[in-house]
């Protein structure tokens, strides 16, 4: 597949935003998609739809087995072992939720502490502490530096007998930082604890093999990974989900109901309740097969050379701020102007088609500790290429004019 | 949708050099407002005299060209004016903002409702209409002697 042609696959790139062209540096928020993931989706409302599971007729049994075979997909995908260790959920956020409530319910006791980063989304903070409110549990954050790295000789120093869990994002969504994960694994599991990804910005952007890093719990969404909204996966390793009690209660998660007793189902329904998003989970493997038809290398290669055009672009521009400097940084730049607030810059940038992200993305803890109250974002995704960055830096210049800026 | 109109002169000069930014001296109400959508901070600070009128009105805080030159505008508007008259004339700026696109109310001059008028562009950025409200509720809230934060997401 050519790399450079791409953006023919995505029909929304036809479209005029506000009389342009769309210049769409948006996808560390949401991903736009390609032809073959909407298709597949209407192809499924229009000639295939079932529930899946208990019924036997041929639709059924159809739409079944394509369920699985996405779940078979995002195993080989991410290189995770076993079929059972991949769970649906509704989104990333509720995956991470799962995960702090029922190991929060069967592991953490009051002063147990757990391990963030300050670099984390606010859906890799907030289920951590409901357990802090409702369990006494202790959050202690990881330092970053002035790059947006995390400073892993102090994250070493956090860990306590009384350390529970470390959660950790993968890619940051402020900064592109690429987290080393495979050493925070090693060093958390020589103190036996185990270790939570957040891999939402990583597994568009850069190979992920959960087997390789060793993580416990690796979430993430659909809808970034050029996918339908609605679906969510927890990776888990396999003794974690047999160990951990179920999250929501209800049809499809039991295996056995009496008056006195109650079965829960085996691996994975034992964490799928209810009707799952059938459609978008049986439509997301189109977008894993469009990942793979790109081929992951291709896909980082593209992407870098487009940050690195990017970045090299936006700092020759006066009054531009790149926030954070990582060691190992993907397409995600957040960036202030000097005299213009963010918002004022996406609102004038919108009005050119160009559409980036202002605020403070979900983590209030990065933006607190850099002193900023807000940042503009521009993320890339497969789709964009240099043409797509001279339209950014024409536009903020147009954002300088009319701010008058020298 | 026309930036010129939203990003006009008044309010870009506004949002680079607000007026009466700061603590005034001797302030007896005072309230914070918050956007927790971008972030944005504004901190009112108002004394009012015996008679229960803005003798002095001012702010402090963070935010974008509309946040600030709303505020600003704002401060200068209100001077003088009992709490009923700075209700009415916040209401016909929510209304001119949200609604009508011209202001109703007899407690400012041609003047004063030309310059309020400089952020009707707002209305046709419905994402950005917090910013230029989050001051006026700040303010009311600071009149009326509340304690709790005023935050966009829980106010119309």
């Amino acid at each position: 597949m050519n790399i450079e042609n791409i953006k023919s696959q995505f029909p929304i790139f036809s479209k005029k935003i506000n009389g342009k062209p769309l210049v769409y540096l948006d996808s560390s928020n949401s991903s736009q998609k390609p032809m073959c993931v909407i298709n597949k989706l209407n192809d499924f409302y229009k000639n295939e739809f079932s529930n899946i599971g208990r019924s036997i007729h041929s639709l059924a049994v159809n739409a079944t087995n394509k369920f699985e075979e996405t779940r078979e997909s995002i195993k080989n995908f991410i290189n995770a072992n076993f079929k059972e260790e991949i769970v649906f959920t509704k989104n990333a956020t509720e995956a991470i939720n799962l995960v702090a409530t029922t190991f929060g319910q069967q592991n953490i006791k009051e002063g147990d502490e757990i391990i963030i980063t300050e670099l984390e989304h606010h859906s890799n903070y907030v289920p951590w502490h409901f357990l802090r409110e409702t369990r006494g549990a202790i959050i202690k954050f990881a330092p970053i530096n002035e790059d947006g790295d995390v400073i892993i000789d102090e994250l070493k120093k956090l860990i306590t007998l009384k350390t529970k869990i470390i959660a950790v994002t993968h890619l940051s969504n402020v900064t592109g930082t690429i987290v080393p994960i495979k050493e925070i694994v090693e060093i958390a599991h020589k103190k036996n604890v185990p270790v939570l990804v957040d891999g939402c910005q990583a597994v568009p952007h850069i190979k992920v093999d959960v087997t390789d890093l060793d993580c416990d719990f690796y979430a993430f969404s659909a809808h970034k990974v050029y996918g339908p909204t609605g679906v969510g996966i927890l990776y888990a390793k396999k003794k974690w989900l047999e160990k951990l009690p179920p999250y929501i209660g209800g049809g499809a998660m039991i295996s056995e109901v009496k008056k006195d007793k109650i079965i829960y189902a085996k691996l994975p329904e034992k964490y799928e309740a209810g009707t799952m998003p059938t459609a978008e989970v049986i439509t997301f493997n189109e977008s894993i097969k469009f990942m793979e038809s790109i081929g992951i290398d291709n896909l980082m290669k593209h992407e870098k050379e487009i940050k690195n055009y990017a970045l090299e672009k936006l700092n020759k521009i006066n009054s531009v701020k790149i926030i954070g400097n990582p060691k190992n940084k993907a397409g995600v730049i957040a960036f202030t102007i000097k005299g213009i607030h963010p918002h004022d810059i996406a609102t004038i940038l919108d009005e050119d088609g160009v559409a980036i992200r202002a605020g403070h993305h979900c983590c209030q803890i990065f933006h607190e500790k850099m002193n900023l109250t807000a940042t503009a974002r521009a993320s890339i995704g497969v789709y964009n290429n240099k043409d797509d960055i001279d339209m950014l830096c024409k536009a903020i210049e147009n954002c300088r004019k009319i701010f008058d800026l020298k | 949708m026309d930036l010129k109109q939203l990003y006009q002169d008044i309010i870009l000069e506004h949002g680079k050099s607000p007026r009466n930014f700061g603590k005034c001296e001797g302030y007896n109400h005072d309230a914070k407002g918050y956007n927790p959508l971008c972030g944005d901070k504004v901190h009112v600070y108002l004394k009012l005299n015996s008679g229960k009128k803005v003798e002095s009105l001012t702010f402090e805080g963070e935010g974008c060209a509309i946040s600030l030159a709303s505020a600003s505008i704002m401060t200068e508007l209100v001077k003088g004016k009992s709490f009923d008259e700075t209700r009415d004339i916040m209401n016909a700026f929510l209304n001119m903002i949200k609604n009508t696109s011209e202001i109703r109310s007899n407690h400012l001059d041609e003047d004063q409702k030309t310059k309020l008028m400089s952020l009707s562009g707002v209305k046709q950025f419905p994402m950005r209409v917090k910013c230029a409200t989050l001051s006026w509720h700040t303010l009311v809230s600071a009149m009326k002697g509340k304690k709790e934060e005023i935050n966009t997401e829980v106010i119309d």
